[in-house]
């Protein structure tokens, strides 16, 4: 007998209107020893971050390990990094939205808190730089005692409007997309939560005039926040590429940091689902075929992330520039080679086990892979930033910069931090859209 | 607080009996009745056949808006206290484009979302409502006076209605 395969995105079992209430209500209950064993874990690395961060502020920046010329470290690098894990989920929210792709709607609530819970991480580093983070608020357009307003010419002017954008545009798009899915907790829950979800859920009930409304806002909103994805790290990567430093004035950064940051966003949502589902119980709708797909945006990004590596490279060699032509002879041989090797596999050279259609699906192997990602994608943007800056022009000015421990403890914080708002937010909210999968299933018709 | 009207709420399973009651509806001169789904439809918007939501309208103004500040902003303040950097001028629009384009973006989303709010707000009805409408049910509310009841009672029953249910108000 002939079998017809669920249309693109639907489950393979069909739910129905009723299943997809039920089981993703279901979620917001008891999640088990595993979540609240993660959960106890993240909140105690985070509670050392934030003790190494309170001995930074006692005792000052000198902590930090910055060695002259090399002034931006691990917080830069981790700032870098977080933003960048902000894309993918912007991408995968807004972008897949507009081209109707169907497959979306199992996984883009992930992404798109995943993306605000980042950018939240991300904003964390600017601070922590500073080192008198009681003073960010120069950061503001304000004029100061003199009278003197900020540097629009500056790309980091530019990164701040950037990087406030893309939150707040990234805020809204996450809570209006919540809205129609509180709703319908909101009449499953009893007591406290019923409370909470009947004002969080902002009087929705569905009738055709909010749902009028409601959906050109959500379409105009994807439609604003799809340029901001191009935008952001294109903004991010000129904080570099406006420099003089020997691997950082190149015209390729801008797609080649977009590019870059969507791969390790993938890699980080797949990162994410495979425990959620697992913990949450949701293999009914986060099926192998959707980890296939993210597995196909993987394989793209990073075969373009691969170019861009051997881009650099040949334009180094190519460009006849010596200081060039040094500074990257310095990365793959220099005193921080294994940074740099590192990188190169992990980004360059392991997204080509993606090709092959038996990893692509094997859930196990790509949570492995995403882990790598996630490895090489930092470590890209530490041999990008450090050895950049420690291999300039001067010999005489040329340093090495060892992290010191108060770095690492505040960027194993940042991860904690993370993983603590994601781990919250799946409890107590739904991880999965119900409204957008409803949409995708036929609703049943009295004339079949 | 204004009372909820009285009429007649309907519950349905299917999407073309829905469908089909919204046009009878319609067809019988009822225009100010509520519609209730878990999900957007497009058979349903197609009954309903309301117009275009005016929420674009703010989406536009304020992405114009922002484009404007953007603009009026860092030319102003640059010229409030001129400083040459780098041998640009001190109006360089060029990469203020970064700026006027961050923050089209940003009054656009937050117009869009203020839009939405006031819309939805707006065109609020006062109607009964049930958490099957939530779920996995199509409701339509019809409010009318007592001597209309049985009418409306009628064409929602005859298009499919798996519960009529009598709002006395």
């Amino acid at each position: 007998m002939a079998t017809t395969a669920p249309p693109e995105g639907l489950p393979v079992s069909r739910p129905t209107y009723a299943d997809v209430t039920r089981d993703i209500v279901a979620t917001l209950g008891n999640p088990g020893r595993i979540y609240y064993g993660l959960l106890a874990f993240v909140i105690t690395i985070l509670l050392i971050g934030f003790g190494a961060l309170l001995y930074q502020i006692k005792v000052g920046l000198g902590v930090a390990g910055y060695t002259p010329p090399v002034m931006w470290g691990v917080y830069i690098t981790t700032f870098v990094f977080w933003v960048g894990i902000a894309h993918s989920g912007t991408l995968i929210s807004a972008i897949l939205f507009l081209f109707r792709s169907a497959w979306r709607t199992a996984v883009y609530r992930t992404a798109e808190a995943m993306t605000v819970f980042a950018v939240m991480t991300a904003g964390l580093f600017p601070l922590i730089h500073v080192g008198r983070l009681w003073y960010a608020y120069w950061l503001i357009p304000y004029p100061n005692q003199r009278m003197l307003w900020v540097n629009f010419k500056s790309p980091l002017v530019w990164d701040l409007f950037a990087i406030g954008t893309y939150f707040t545009v990234s805020t809204c798009f996450l809570i209006v997309g919540l809205i129609p899915d509180v709703a319908a907790v909101r009449d499953k829950a009893t007591g406290w939560r019923k409370k909470l979800y009947t004002i969080t859920s902002l009087n929705w009930r569905g009738t055709d005039q909010q749902w009028r409304h409601y959906t050109r806002a959500y379409l105009y909103l994807a439609a604003l926040a799809t340029p901001l994805v191009l935008s952001v790290h294109s903004v991010v990567s000129w904080d570099f590429a406006m420099g003089i430093v020997p691997g950082w004035h190149a015209t390729i950064f801008a797609p080649y940091f977009v590019a870059g940051a969507i791969y390790s966003g993938v890699a980080m949502v797949v990162t994410l689902l495979v425990p959620l589902r697992r913990v949450f119980k949701l293999e009914r709708y986060i099926t192998t075929d959707h980890f296939e797909n993210l597995s196909k945006l993987l394989l793209l990004t990073g075969m373009i992330v691969a170019y861009a590596y051997a881009t650099e490279y040949f334009i180094a060699w190519y460009s006849g520039n010596t200081f060039e032509q040094a500074s990257f002879w310095n990365r793959a041989f220099g005193d921080y080679w294994w940074a740099t090797w590192t990188m190169i596999i992990c980004n360059g050279f392991l997204p080509f086990f993606l090709w092959f259609k038996k990893i692509r699906r094997c859930i196990p192997a790509l949570f492995v892979l995403s882990l790598f990602v996630n490895l090489g994608m930092w470590f890209e943007r530490f041999v990008i930033i450090v050895v950049s800056l420690s291999f300039e022009y001067e010999p005489y000015a040329m340093g090495h910069y060892t992290p010191s421990w108060v770095e690492w403890a505040i960027m194993a914080g940042s991860f904690a931090w993370f993983f603590m708002w994601f781990l919250l937010f799946a409890k107590n909210f739904p991880t999965v859209s119900i409204a957008e999968v409803k949409e995708i299933i036929p609703m049943p018709r009295k004339k079949a | 607080m204004r009372a909820t009207p009285g009429g007649i709420l309907a519950a349905y399973r299917h999407v073309d009996a829905a469908s089909e009651a919204i046009v009878a509806l319609k067809h019988s001169g009822y225009e100010n009745f509520t519609v209730y789904s878990p999900a957007p439809n497009e058979e349903l918007f197609e009954a309903v056949d309301h117009p275009v939501s005016p929420v674009r309208l703010w989406t536009l103004f304020g992405g114009l808006t922002g484009l404007v500040t953007g603009y009026a902003m860092t030319m102003w303040m640059s010229y409030d206290y001129p400083t040459v950097v780098g041998g640009k001028p001190v109006g360089s629009v060029i990469p203020y484009i970064v700026i006027m384009f961050e923050l089209t973006i940003l009054f656009g989303a937050l117009a869009t979302l203020a839009g939405l709010a006031f819309h939805a707000w707006r065109s609020n009805r006062r109607a009964p409502f049930d958490g099957r409408f939530s779920d996995d049910h199509i409701g339509i509310f019809v409010p009318c006076p007592v001597e209309r009841r049985p009418a409306v009672e009628q064409i929602l029953t005859a298009a499919g209605a798996t519960e009529v249910m009598v709002e006395t108000g």
